[in-house]
């Protein structure tokens, strides 16, 4: 994105501010459910929506926090009125965030949060040390690709790992990717149980301090980590990132693999074998693939004798393309994530939600922006329904994909919850009042 | 829990004892006012032997032997339940002190559940089972059948942590996973569908588990009551006999039979207790005095420890650091005497080539005042401890933490020859990294860059900060002593106005 277009991207948000607005409720859908509870049923709890705190970056990096509402409308009011560039979700908290000073007095700290999504953050500048073609906040087609084999990777472990259901990810506007776990399960996990999901995921360790980033002791990989390996990794490292990124092509690149191979004499071996083959081989096949094949048989030849020399091809694969976490995102429930469907100031990309399912096709270049929904808002003409706005534009199928495969199921779970604990509820008091 | 083999749930003969208590609640007892003291010090003192033991990254099997004689030496009775008396009763007391603060419950938490890990260790399978019991988690052994459909996957698990599944008769249980964060977090589990599949050798940690969550719960109850009871305590006006007697049955009663008398008696004991184990925090800015701004340059390279060098270096070299750095640094200029206006005023020069002056003021200056407690809910941040920052885990474009835990064995030998510490020195200390032994590894670098001994060892930056100062203001005294008498000397032999006292 051009910095012209960012900026007209804002000038617009600015002028426009009501037709944006009524972009955005649709967004809050996943506020809705909570609506949903607070006039409908009577196990339902009132002010669970009152206790979720927002926050809001304004223009000129005005900041504010601990923002509440008591219905949907007054969000929706609060957001036209205000126009915030940025809106973030934080946790429902013990009492209304608004109120929070006059409970801070008990000492132990009564304004606590109690629920709160499991939340991931994947942003490919953290993969800077690993691709060559984009650096800092640009993506490119290229290296978008790691971030589909993130979502791959963790979301099938969330799914058949921890048995989680009501995931959705989304796109975070410019260079990476936000996972929300909406499981009652997981939405009351402690502090400490996200800290050790996040440690079950987190394999890469280091910076350019430390030397080893990757480190897979013992003979055989734990279940979790071979299936990612056999099912992900390794067929993207060996059919894509190899060659795309041409990662042993020359010899600034390919030191940076040799580097980590634990025995200095067969790292020299290969060295003297690529350095000898600098002009393009006879054979037609990718020079990165041919090296690659020629590094595995010695690593993995039975001549070897040390395991750690075995474990090296699965450390290079893992080390190039194993999911990268930002660990302090999911490790605090009171840690702000922005809201699905915001738009990003700086790119004026909407963050869509992607279908895990089918991530291999998402484009980051061709998500809708603002600019081009209000041209095509303007172009459709006024509309009755507030609500089929957004159908005849290219966001439609991302706000549909949103509702029926996200929202729903996940309205139909919480119903069933609060259902089965009313019954239990009545159950109870039916046995203590019996006799 | 429903486990396979039988188990006696209780019967009057062949009981199934435990003999760890889980300090669910105090029998009532009559404690003696000497032995209030007494037990609790002693207790203490094996809790502070395993905070040792922990900081100086003593391994499971050297940390078993240590608690069995800690535990020896200070906690042993001729009569098996003299010693439980003296085991809870000493509980109770020390629950009592240190329930008053978030870090000293945080400390007391952290070192009674790690006593009682290895304690537990020590007991017999049926003890442990028994135990096991006590807690009624939710759990179910795994049945023949599901065995067998998940076996390799346990095999898998088993051998990436180099061990082997045990024979036929294996036990396993089957537990929602959040029950076990640390055999989540170590992938020492398999995990499928919601449940971990524990063995029984790691049983220990479901069990620990429970007793810290019951702990923690029971020591934030414990200082609601506490607060409680002060309040009554002062009301109640009785003229009371010499020896206490102190109920430690539920803090209900506890509140109507302490007299004022007693408060006195106690509170005293109750402050020593715990105040004399938690060391400086450096967060009064007046116990340090002022650093300006010009100084941080010059004392960086002579009395910075090595992790806040290398931070101070490289936001000079590339103009940024990120958050963990940030915080890292910042809090510990802030330990050293460096006062807001100036510390806004060098984050602000040093990141200058990469941030415009404005953006400086939206992005970082608040974060800076938040520290300093001038934002926000005004919370005087204290600088990081060593314990603090070996335990943090930076990551890819961080520079904090401990460069003895952190830097690669390449990278930790470059740095301390930039420091100017001997290649023999540099042995040493790597020899201590080897070992585990962060702070004793920064100990010894101290003591090669000034050339003195260090005998409290290194426990927190801004420590190493003072002692270091200290060494170079009286170095600096002596060279100025050494002037000045030179000077005296001098204008003595020629008979002259002494030039030491026009410009000393």
């Amino acid at each position: 994105m051009t910095t012209e277009e960012a900026e007209t991207g804002r000038d617009d948000m600015v002028i426009d501010g009501a037709e944006q607005a009524n972009a955005v409720p649709d967004g809050f859908d996943a506020n809705y459910l909570r609506i949903y509870y607070d006039g409908k049923h009577p196990a339902c709890d009132r002010s669970y929506f009152g206790r979720r705190e927002f926050s809001f970056t304004l223009e000129n990096d005005i900041y504010i926090r601990f923002q509440s509402f008591n219905s949907v409308t007054e969000l929706e009011n609060s957001i036209k009125e205000k126009c915030p560039f940025k809106i973030d979700i934080g946790p429902v908290y013990s009492v209304d965030p608004a109120k929070r000073h006059a409970y801070a007095q008990g000492g132990d700290n009564v304004f606590t949060p109690v629920e709160r999504e499991l939340v991931f953050d994947i942003d490919i500048t953290d993969y800077d040390d690993v691709r060559y073609c984009c650096t800092g906040a640009d993506v490119c087609l290229e290296c978008w690709p790691l971030m589909t084999i993130a979502i791959k990777v963790i979301d099938t472990a969330l799914r058949d790992d921890f048995g989680f259901n009501h995931i959705l990810w989304v796109y975070s506007g410019r260079r990476g990717v936000h996972c929300w776990v909406c499981d009652g399960k997981a939405r009351r996990l402690t502090n400490e149980q996200r800290a050790a999901i996040a440690d079950y995921f987190r394999v890469y360790k280091g910076n350019e301090n430390s030397h080893k980033k990757i480190s897979l002791p013992g003979p055989v990989l734990h279940p979790f980590l071979a299936r990612s390996y056999t099912e992900v990794l390794k067929g993207f490292f060996e059919a894509k990132l190899l060659p795309n990124q041409n990662l042993l092509s020359c010899q600034e690149r390919y030191e940076k693999i040799l580097e980590m191979i634990p025995d200095a004499s067969v790292a020299s071996e290969l060295r003297g074998r690529w350095q000898e083959n600098k002009r393009a081989s006879m054979s037609k096949d990718d020079i990165n693939l041919v090296r690659w094949e020629q590094l595995k048989s010695v690593l993995q030849s039975g001549k070897q004798k040390t395991q750690g020399l075995r474990r090296c091809v699965e450390e290079v694969v893992f080390s190039f393309t194993y999911p990268r976490l930002d660990m302090e995102v999911s490790k605090h429930m009171n840690h702000l994530l922005k809201a699905p469907f915001c738009v990003h100031p700086k790119t004026g990309r909407v963050c869509v939600p992607i279908d895990p399912n089918n991530c291999d096709e998402f484009d980051p270049t061709t998500v809708p922006t603002l600019t081009q929904l209000l041209e095509e808002l303007n172009r459709g003409g006024l509309r009755q329904d507030a609500e089929d706005e957004l159908d005849g534009t290219s966001l439609g199928e991302s706000v549909k994909f949103f509702r029926t495969s996200f929202l729903q199921p996940l309205l139909k779970s919480c119903k069933e919850e609060i259902e089965s604990s009313y019954i239990a509820k009545l159950q109870q008091s039916k046995n203590t009042l019996s006799w | 829990m429903e486990v396979v083999q039988s188990h006696r749930k209780s019967s009057s003969n062949n009981v199934i004892v435990s003999t760890l208590p889980l300090y669910r609640s105090a029998p009532p007892l009559e404690v003696r006012l000497e032995d209030f003291e007494l037990f609790a010090m002693d207790r203490l003192r094996v809790l502070k032997g395993i905070s040792d033991g922990l900081g100086r990254g003593k391994k499971p099997e050297e940390m078993e032997k240590l608690i069995a004689d800690l535990w020896k030496a200070n906690m042993r009775h001729p009569q098996a339940n003299e010693e439980a008396n003296k085991d809870i009763i000493s509980h109770f007391v020390l629950r009592l002190v240190y329930c008053r603060t978030e870090e000293l419950r945080k400390w007391f938490l952290s070192m009674e559940t790690t006593l009682f890990r290895y304690r537990f260790r020590f007991q017999s399978s049926e003890a442990q089972r028994a135990l096991m019991s006590e807690f009624k988690l939710p759990y179910k052994a795994v049945s023949n059948a599901e065995f067998e459909s998940v076996k390799d996957k346990l095999g898998q698990v088993a051998r990436s942590m180099g061990q082997t599944l045990a024979a036929a008769d294996a036990i396993f249980y089957k537990v929602p996973f959040e029950e076990v964060p640390e055999l989540v977090a170590g992938r020492r589990v398999f995990i499928h569908k919601g449940h971990a599949y524990v063995a029984m050798n790691q049983v220990v940690s479901l069990v620990v588990t429970q007793f810290r969550s019951y702990l923690s719960k029971a020591l934030i109850l414990t200082n609601r009551r506490v607060v409680g009871i002060l309040a009554i305590v002062i009301i109640l006006v009785d003229i009371s006999f010499l020896v206490l007697r102190g109920y430690l049955t539920n803090p209900r009663k506890w509140t109507s039979t302490v007299r004022e008398q007693e408060k006195d008696r106690l509170a005293p004991i109750v402050e020593a207790l715990c105040t004399s184990y938690l060391g400086p925090d450096y967060s009064q800015e007046n116990e340090v005095g002022e650093i300006s701004l010009k100084d941080i340059y010059q004392i960086a390279k002579t009395s910075f420890p090595l992790c806040m060098r290398h931070l101070f270096e490289k936001v000079r070299e590339d103009h940024h650091l990120k958050h963990g750095g940030r915080m890292q640094l910042g809090l510990f200029l802030k330990g050293v005497g460096l006062k807001l206006d100036d510390a806004l005023a060098f984050w602000k020069a040093e990141f200058a080539p990469k941030v415009s002056a404005e953006r400086f003021d939206k992005e970082y200056a608040y974060n800076i005042r938040h520290n300093y407690g001038r934002e926000g809910k005004r919370t005087d941040y204290t600088p990081y401890s060593c314990q603090k920052i070996i335990s943090s885990t930076p990551g890819v474009g961080d520079h904090h933490g401990c460069p003895y835990r952190h830097f690669s064995e390449e990278n930790l030998r470059a740095a301390l020859v930039r420091m100017g510490v001997s290649s023999r020195a540099v042995e040493d200390v790597m020899d201590k990294v080897r070992n585990r032994h962060y702070q004793l590894a920064c100990t010894l670098t101290f003591e090669a860059v000034h050339g003195s001994s260090c005998d409290a060892g290194i426990n927190h930056p801004n420590q190493y900060f003072i002692d270091s100062q200290r060494i170079m203001q009286s170095k600096d005294s002596a060279y100025l002593l050494e002037l000045k008498k030179s000077c005296q000397v001098f204008s003595f032999a020629l008979d002259e106005e002494p030039l030491c006292s026009v410009w000393l």
